[in-house]
C-alpha cells in the first residue's frame, strides 16, 4: 500500500441512497463522551423528556455518577412562548455554575429547540458576557443529523472558540523548559524536543486519553509534534489554531468541523484514510508526512509487525473468508469494511446514515483499492439505509457476519444470524496500531460465541421462520 | 424550563408503544424526528426479545419542517400495511409531532381507505401526560375501537360464559414482572374455577377485543394500567370490576374475597374462605415468616419505600402489617394520581412523600437513614452511595429485573418472593454492618495483592496518569503485565512507549 491515492484502474465504488428508515442513537448521545472527554464541561440539553429519557437509558449506570450533564426539559410555557426563553436559560446556567463551575457550558440545540426557533446562537453570547463562562452552543438535533454526528456538531463549534495565537507566556517557564531539555539530554529526546520544523499540527477528534497519546507517540517517532487536539482534556487547553496550520482528521463523521477549520480558520486539511486498523492508521501516519513533506519512516515494518503478532493471526484465521454486512448508524463502517477487507472479509453492504465523498475521498479511495488488492468485490455502500429492505436483503445473502444497531441484534440472532452490536465500536478503543488485537477481538467475539456453541444444535430460536 | 437529570416516567409516546407492541400483529408507526425510535433497543434489550419490535418510525425531518409531512406519514402506514399485514396501525405522536400540529387525523383517515387493515391515532398528549397515562389512555382506545367496531357490524356477543370467567387488563410488555405475574394470575384463576377470557394487551390480538364483554367481570391488577379500560367497560356493559392487587398476603386474600363478592352477586355459589386459609397458612410461606424469629428480629427496623402506586403502596402495607417493619415514609412518582397514593398507605407509614424529583427522593434517604431501602434502580444507586441495601420493587428498572426466572409479586407465589426479597435486603445489611464491627472477615492484611514487586522499576508521571485512567478491574492487570514486560527486557522506567509496547506484544 503507498500513499491513499486513487489509481485509474482502481473499480469505482457504487453509491445508492434509500428512504432513511434506519434506526440510530440521536446525536445528543454525544453528551456521553464528550462531557467526560472535557472534563471541566458542563454539558446542558434543551429539549423535551423525549431526549431525556433516551439520554437516561442509553448510557445506563453513568447517570447514576453524577454526570456533568443535565437537561433543560422544556415545559408547555415554554412552547408557546409564555416564558421567556433568555430568562429561562439564564436561571438553570446560574444554577449549573453555583452547583459546578464548569469553565465551559455547551448547550445542546434539540428538534424542538429547533422547530420553535429558539435563537440559542443569539441568546449564548449576552448570557456568557452575563455570566462570565463561555457558552458554546451545538446544534446536534434528529432532524439533521445520526448518532455521531453530534460529536461534529460540538466540535465545529468550539473551533469558533480555539485561540489564534498562542498567549504570550511569562519568560520564566521557557527558562525552565530549556533547563529541562539540557537535563534531558541523551535521555529522550522527543519529549523535550525543540520547536518542530515543520508547520503546527492540529488532530481533530475525541478519543480516550490513552490512544491520544499512543496516536502522538506513533507521530512523534516520525519526527511530528502534534500542536494540539481538538478537544483536549480541558475546555481552557483548547488547541492554538492560526491561519496556516495543518489539521487532520481521527474520525469519519468530521466532516463539519473540517470543512470549519478549512473555511474559517483557513487551515490545511490533510485528506488521509482514518487510523482504525493498522493498514488505516499506516495511510493516516503517511498522509501526514506527506501534508508535512517528511519521508515516513519504518511504517511498513511496523504495520507488518502489527499483522504478524501471533494473537492478531490468530483472529484472522477466524474470519478470513466469511462475509460481513453493515446495517449503518454510527459513520465508522466505511473504516472499518476497509479493515475487514484488508483482514480477508467480504463486505456486502455498507450501509452509512451519512457519506461525505469529500472528506471521506481517500478512506473511499484505499476501500476500493484494498478490495482490488484483496480480489474481492467491491460492497455497495448505501446511504440512508431503509432497514426494513436491508432485513429482507440479509435474509437473502446470509452473511457470516451483521454489523448491526440493538434494536436489530437480538431479533437476528434468533434467526440463526450472527451480529455485532454496532455501538460498541464507538465506546472502544480502536484508533492506532496498538488496538489493532482491540478491534479484532470486537469483531471476532461473536464468532467464538459461535465456535464454543457450535455442537449444541439450536441457531434458529424462532417458530416458523 | 426544568433543570433535570432522571426521570421516574418516560414521555407520553413510550406508553402508546408499550400497548402497541404488547398486542400481537399491531404495529406502531411513530411520528419522529431520526432516533427517537430508542424504545425498540429498549425492548430488544430488556425483555431480550426475539421478533423485531413491531415499531417504525415516519422521519420527521428538515424537508417536512419546510413542507409538512404530506404524503409521508400516509405512505409509511400504507406501506407498513402491505409489507407486514397488521390488523392494526397505530400513529404515535411525539413531542416533535405535538408543536408540528399537523393534522395527524386526516392522514390516519386517508391512510385507512388504502390499507387492509384498521388505523388509529393515538390519543395523547406529550405535554399533558406522561408514559403510564398514556398507556392507559392507548389500551382504552385500542378496546373501544374494537368493541364499537363489532357493534357496527353486528358480531358483538355480550352473552356471559357459561362459568364464570375473568379478563385480565394491563399486562405489558416492559412492566416490572408484568409475564410472570400473568402466569401467577392465571394459575391463582384456575384454582378459583375461574376462566380467563381475555389478558389485554399482552400477546392479545385485537380481534377478540370483542370478547371482553363476556367476561363475568375484569380483574385490574395494576393501578396505573387498565383502570380506563375497566371504567369503559363497566359504562358500556355495567361489567364489574376487581382492581386490588393481590401482593402480599393480605391483599391477595382481600382480592380473592372481592372476586368472591362481584361472582356471588351474578349467582355463582363461590366461596373461597377455606382456600385462601389453605394458601395462607400452608402454600404461601409468608403468613409462617412473619412469625418466624427471623422476621421477629426486623420488628420495630427501619425502611422507605418509594415507587409506582401499585407496587409502593402494596410494598408498605406489606412491611407495616405483615412485618413490623417501621416504615419511616412511603412515597410515589405518580403525581397525578397521589391521592389514591395517600389513601392506601394511611396508617402504615410516618410520612408521605409525592415528587418526581429523585433528588427529593435521595435526599430525603440520606436525612432519614433507614436500614433498607425498596424503591427503583435510582433508589438502589442512592443506596449504593450512603452503604444501604435496597430491593427493587418498581420500574424504571435495569435488565436485571427482566430475570427469566419465575419471579412473579402477585398471587401466593408473590408473597414467596416478596419474603425473599425484603429479608435478602435486611440482612445484607447486618452482615455489613457486622463485619464492619469486627473488622473484615479476613483481618490479617496480604502482603501483596499485585504480583509485581515495585523495586527496580520506576513508572514516568505520565504513565502513572495513564494507568489511573486505566479502569480499575482491569488496572492491576495491566500494572503487573507491563512490569513484566518491562523486566524481562531489562528496562528500569516505564514510560508511555513501554506501556504501548507492552500492550501490543502481550496485551498489557
Amino acid at each position: 500500500m503507498s500513499a491513499p491515492t486513487q489509481t485509474p484502474n482502481t473499480p469505482a465504488l457504487t453509491f445508492e441512497c434509500e428512504t432513511g428508515n434506519y434506526h440510530t442513537f440521536c446525536p445528543i448521545s454525544c453528551v456521553a463522551w464528550l462531557y467526560q472527554k472535557i472534563e471541566d464541561s458542563f454539558f446542558l440539553v434543551i429539549g423535551t423528556k423525549t431526549c431525556g429519557y433516551f439520554l437516561q437509558n442509553a448510557m445506563g449506570v453513568m447517570i447514576f455518577a453524577e454526570p456533568r450533564y443535565a437537561m433543560a426539559e422544556l415545559e408547555e410555557g415554554d412552547i408557546n412562548a409564555s416564558l421567556n426563553d433568555y430568562n429561562e436559560l439564564k436561571r438553570l446556567c446560574e444554577q449549573i455554575k453555583k452547583d459546578r463551575n464548569p469553565s465551559v457550558i455547551v448547550w445542546i440545540g434539540t428538534c424542538t429547540t429547533e422547530i420553535i426557533k429558539m435563537d440559542l446562537e443569539g441568546i449564548a453570547p449576552k448570557l456568557e458576557q452575563e455570566l462570565g463562562i463561555p457558552i458554546v452552543v451545538a446544534r446536534a438535533n434528529g432532524l439533521d443529523y445520526a448518532f455521531t454526528q453530534g460529536e461534529d456538531t460540538v466540535l465545529a463549534s468550539m473551533v469558533h472558540k480555539c485561540p489564534s495565537t498562542a498567549p504570550s507566556r511569562p519568560a520564566e517557564p521557557e527558562e525552565r523548559q530549556g533547563l529541562q531539555r539540557l537535563l534531558a539530554l541523551g535521555k529522550r529526546a522527543p519529549d523535550a524536543a525543540p520547536t518542530p520544523s515543520h508547520p503546527p499540527l492540529i488532530v481533530f477528534g475525541s478519543l480516550p486519553d490513552p490512544v491520544v497519546s499512543q496516536l502522538s507517540l506513533e507521530l512523534e517517532k516520525q519526527g511530528i509534534q502534534v500542536a494540539g487536539w481538538l478537544p483536549a482534556k480541558r475546555y481552557t487547553e483548547l488547541p492554538v489554531v492560526a491561519e496556516g496550520s495543518v489539521v487532520v482528521g481521527v474520525n469519519p463523521f468530521l466532516s463539519r468541523t473540517a470543512s470549519t477549520l478549512a473555511r474559517r480558520r483557513k487551515c490545511h486539511l490533510v485528506s488521509a484514510p482514518f487510523p482504525i486498523g493498522p493498514d488505516g492508521t499506516r495511510a493516516w501516519i503517511e498522509a501526514i508526512c506527506q501534508a508535512l513533506d517528511l519521508q515516513p519512516q519504518g511504517l511498513a515494518e511496523r504495520e507488518a509487525e502489527i499483522w504478524n503478532h501471533p494473537q492478531v493471526q490468530a483472529y484472522l484465521d477466524l474470519i478470513r473468508g466469511k462475509s460481513v454486512f453493515f446495517m449503518g448508524d454510527n459513520l465508522l463502517e466505511v473504516s472499518l469494511a476497509r479493515f475487514l477487507v484488508r483482514c480477508g472479509m467480504t463486505v456486502y453492504e455498507v450501509g452509512i446514515p451519512y457519506m461525505d465523498k469529500r472528506y471521506q475521498g481517500s478512506e473511499l479511495a484505499l476501500l476500493a483499492q484494498t478490495c482490488q488488492e484483496m480480489g474481492v468485490p467491491l460492497p455497495t455502500i448505501v446511504e440512508k439505509p431503509d432497514n426494513y429492505n436491508q432485513v429482507q436483503r440479509i435474509r437473502e445473502l446470509q452473511p457470516d457476519l451483521v454489523i448491526t444497531g440493538m434494536a436489530h441484534a437480538n431479533p437476528l440472532e434468533a434467526r440463526g444470524i450472527t451480529t455485532k452490536w454496532s455501538v460498541e465500536f464507538t465506546f472502544a478503543q480502536i484508533h492506532g496500531f496498538s488496538n489493532t488485537r482491540d478491534l479484532l477481538e470486537l469483531v471476532t467475539r461473536p464468532l467464538r460465541r459461535n465456535q464454543s456453541l457450535q455442537t449444541l444444535g439450536w441457531q434458529t430460536l424462532v417458530k416458523s421462520v | 424550563m426544568k433543570l433535570a437529570y432522571w426521570m421516574y416516567a418516560g414521555p407520553a409516546h413510550i406508553g402508546t408503544l408499550r400497548i402497541a407492541s404488547s398486542f400481537k400483529n399491531v404495529h406502531a408507526i411513530m411520528h419522529a424526528p431520526l432516533g427517537d425510535d430508542y424504545f425498540n433497543v429498549m425492548r430488544s434489550m430488556l425483555e431480550r426479545e426475539r421478533d423485531f419490535t413491531p415499531v417504525t418510525a415516519s422521519v420527521v425531518d428538515r424537508h417536512v419542517l419546510a413542507r409538512g409531512s404530506q404524503e409521508k406519514v400516509v405512505d409509511n402506514i400504507v406501506r407498513k400495511d402491505q409489507e407486514e399485514h397488521p390488523d392494526l396501525v397505530i400513529l404515535t405522536p411525539t413531542c416533535t409531532s405535538s408543536i408540528l400540529q399537523e393534522d395527524l387525523k386526516n392522514f390516519v383517515e386517508r391512510a385507512a381507505e388504502a390499507s387492509q387493515g384498521d388505523v388509529l391515532l393515538a390519543d395523547v398528549n406529550h405535554y399533558r401526560v406522561n408514559e403510564l397515562q398514556a398507556a392507559d389512555r392507548t389500551l382504552q382506545q385500542v378496546v373501544a375501537f374494537y368493541i364499537d367496531k363489532a357493534g357496527r357490524q353486528g358480531t358483538l356477543d355480550t352473552t356471559k360464559t357459561a362459568r364464570p370467567s375473568v379478563n385480565i387488563l394491563g399486562i405489558s410488555t416492559l412492566g416490572f414482572h408484568n409475564q410472570h405475574d400473568l402466569r401467577e394470575l392465571t394459575r391463582l384463576m384456575a384454582d378459583l374455577g375461574i376462566t380467563v377470557n381475555l389478558a389485554i394487551p399482552q400477546d392479545a390480538s385485537v380481534h377478540d377485543l370483542a370478547r371482553l364483554p363476556q367476561a363475568w367481570f375484569n380483574l385490574v391488577p395494576y393501578r396505573e394500567l387498565g383502570g380506563l379500560t375497566a371504567d369503559y367497560l363497566h359504562q358500556e356493559f355495567g361489567m364489574p370490576r376487581v382492581d386490588i392487587a393481590p401482593m402480599g398476603v393480605v391483599n391477595t386474600a382481600n382480592c380473592v374475597r372481592a372476586i368472591q363478592a362481584v361472582l356471588s352477586a351474578q349467582g355463582a355459589s363461590a366461596d373461597y374462605e377455606a382456600w385462601i386459609d389453605e394458601q395462607t397458612r400452608f402454600v404461601s410461606q409468608a403468613a409462617w415468616f412473619s412469625r418466624s424469629i427471623d422476621c421477629q428480629n426486623l420488628t420495630g427496623k427501619k425502611a422507605v419505600v418509594f415507587g409506582d402506586n401499585t407496587h409502593a403502596a402494596a410494598m408498605t402495607q406489606i412491611l407495616a402489617r405483615e412485618m413490623g417493619i417501621h416504615v419511616l415514609w412511603a412515597g410515589t412518582y405518580c403525581t397525578y394520581d397521589a391521592d389514591w397514593f395517600r389513601a392506601q398507605v394511611e396508617g402504615f407509614c410516618d410520612e408521605v412523600l409525592i415528587t418526581e424529583d429523585h433528588t427529593v427522593v435521595g435526599d430525603a434517604i440520606a436525612r432519614t437513614e433507614p436500614a433498607a431501602i425498596f424503591g427503583t434502580q435510582m433508589e438502589r444507586h442512592v443506596g449504593k452511595r450512603l452503604d444501604i441495601p435496597c430491593g427493587v420493587i418498581a420500574a424504571p428498572v435495569h435488565i436485571q429485573n427482566f430475570p427469566v426466572g419465575y419471579r412473579p409479586f402477585l398471587g401466593y407465589e408473590g408473597t414467596n418472593q416478596i419474603v425473599d426479597l425484603i429479608y435478602n435486603t435486611f440482612t445484607l445489611g447486618m452482615e455489613d454492618h457486622l463485619l464492619e464491627i469486627f473488622g473484615g472477615h479476613d483481618t490479617k492484611e496480604a502482603v501483596t495483592k499485585t504480583l509485581s514487586a515495585d523495586a527496580g522499576l520506576e513508572w514516568t508521571t505520565e504513565a502513572q496518569d495513564q494507568l489511573q485512567k486505566i479502569p480499575g478491574f482491569v488496572r492491576g492487570k495491566v500494572k503487573r503485565n507491563t512490569e513484566k514486560f518491562a523486566r524481562d527486557r531489562q528496562l528500569t522506567e516505564i514510560t508511555l512507549e513501554v506501556m504501548v509496547a507492552a500492550k501490543e506484544a502481550v496485551g498489557a
